[in-house]
């Protein structure tokens, strides 16, 4: 399994486009996050601090969340479009190993991916929202801290899944960009659909990301932080099954 | 040693691949010819596990390949698709496999210089032309230093001296007591490399014979085969 973990980081790192794909994310983050401190901080100039920094603070991982997304898609989409996925199962023909190591190897990728991006946005933001900044131990800023890491990691699990499922980047990129779009434009606070919108994967993330607010009839959620998290997390589990279950059960030609 | 038993593969309506059964035996080239859509194809990657039978089994040295751990040390396969990614070097393509497999570094070198790749190696196959791609799908082929070889026309796309180049590659593979199991459509370069024929025509064997006896009766290998494939199925 070892072997077949290392042969999949070396598969990722060895295409320069799909790697790129993450480039936006790791610069894009923290930039906007940036900028968005700033123009909170100028905007609440003089009056009592009575918003949340941490809405501020991750609001651009609502954009970088993209990138990620597509580099999810690509790492699988590409090895069925070029037809290496042949190749990946005659080295390899356990087909749940081969796609367990996949997965594994793509986490080891993200965790990385988004510890850089969540701490490098967390400074961006607090140096833009200078007075109004909070620090690193303060009450709930670890929590969300851990929140993005797990949040940008599925993301990118549920882009793969998906994209394994359907064995289509175009397919899988289809449902993710409007999805992800339209969640980050705030698609779970629409009244008349927030009872369902509410529990799609990214809005059920973006509590932990403090991007709703608590108790609030609009803009808050029906449940906290951890149980979003949660939400979230079944959601890839049942994209990655989706996509084991394509691959054991079909041929490997289109 | 191959062993296909009673293999049979339905694409919804069509019969791809209709109870075929034959043995291909280590020590000489065996050569496996059909026009085109005849299910040559679908036979390879029916042996490779890609697809799934829908009837019978295709065993390698009495195993299903699905079945192999670490297979490119048992089995080392070419398909007539194209089957790498194009961002990525010819080198990292053989690398990966390599260490899927436990194979070490030194190992995907060598097969470097044994297809003659070491100047494109280190460039994106995106870039290579059809000759090239088909000496690093040798490349990845002979890995594992297999002994048996599958390959899927592997003369396709190769200038003379690359034809000249396999010819003597596969002879001296099964020289050295491999099976050597080669689909092709071209029958003077099959006269002048393998010994045994299994020929087949929309899925089914019409013939599983030795190149000498095929060619013997019609006066030339292509004149059999022609006669063989416009019969149909005997």
């Amino acid at each position: 399994m070892t072997s077949i973990l290392l042969s999949e980081w070396t598969k990722i790192r060895t295409v320069r486009s799909t790697v790129w794909t993450l480039l936006p994310t790791l610069l894009f983050s923290p930039a906007i996050a940036f900028l968005a401190g700033r123009s909170f901080s100028d905007s609440l100039a003089g009056r009592p601090r009575d918003f949340d920094p941490l809405f501020a603070t991750f609001y651009s991982l609502t954009l970088g969340q993209l990138g990620v997304a597509v580099f999810g898609v690509l790492v699988i989409g590409s090895e069925h479009s070029t037809g290496a996925i042949r190749s990946a199962l005659m080295a390899v023909p356990q087909r749940g190993k081969l796609y367990l190591a996949k997965v594994c190897a793509i986490i080891l990728v993200m965790l990385g991916i988004s510890a850089v991006t969540a701490v490098a946005t967390f400074f961006a933001a607090q140096a833009g929202l200078g007075p109004h900044k909070v620090t690193l131990g303060a009450d709930g800023v670890p929590e969300a801290l851990i929140g993005a890491v797990l949040y940008l990691t599925m993301i990118c699990l549920l882009a793969t899944g998906l994209t394994a499922t359907l064995r289509s980047s175009i397919a899988a990129l289809v449902i993710l960009l409007p999805l992800l779009f339209l969640g980050g434009a705030g698609l779970g606070n629409i009244p008349q659909i927030k009872d369902f919108a509410q529990y799609l994967p990214d809005q059920a993330g973006m509590v932990i990301l403090h991007l709703t607010v608590p108790d609030h009839p609009q803009f808050g959620r029906d449940y906290g932080p951890w149980t979003g998290l949660g939400i979230m997390a079944l959601w890839t589990l049942a994209a990655l099954l989706g996509g084991l279950f394509t691959l054991r059960r079909r041929d490997a030609v289109h | 040693m191959i062993d296909i038993r009673h293999l049979t593969k339905r694409y919804g309506r069509t019969l791809a691949v209709d109870d075929l059964s034959f043995t291909v035996k280590p020590g000489h080239v065996t050569a496996f010819l059909g026009p085109n859509g005849a299910g040559k194809s679908t036979t390879m990657r029916l042996m490779l596990g890609l697809d799934w039978p829908t009837h019978g089994e295709a065993l390698i040295d009495g195993e299903r390949y699905e079945r192999l751990r670490h297979p490119l040390h048992r089995v080392g396969a070419m398909l007539e698709a194209r089957s790498m990614h194009g961002g990525r070097t010819g080198y990292h393509h053989l690398l990966w496999m390599a260490q899927s497999n436990r194979l070490p570094k030194a190992r995907v070198n060598r097969v470097v210089e044994m297809v003659g790749l070491q100047d494109a190696a280190h460039r994106r196959v995106s870039g290579y032309s059809l000759g090239m791609t088909q000496r690093l799908g040798i490349a990845a082929a002979l890995l594992g230093d297999p002994p048996v070889l599958l390959l899927d026309e592997p003369v396709n796309g190769l200038d003379p001296e690359g034809i000249v180049w396999i010819r003597h590659l596969l002879k001296d593979l099964a020289a050295e007591g491999r099976t050597v199991f080669v689909s092709s459509h071209f029958m003077a370069e099959t006269a002048l490399t393998a010994q045994h024929l299994i020929v087949i025509g929309r899925g089914r064997l019409l013939a599983d014979t030795t190149v000498a006896e095929l060619a013997g009766q019609a006066g030339s290998l292509e004149e059999a085969f022609i006669r063989l494939t416009a019969g149909g199925p005997r």
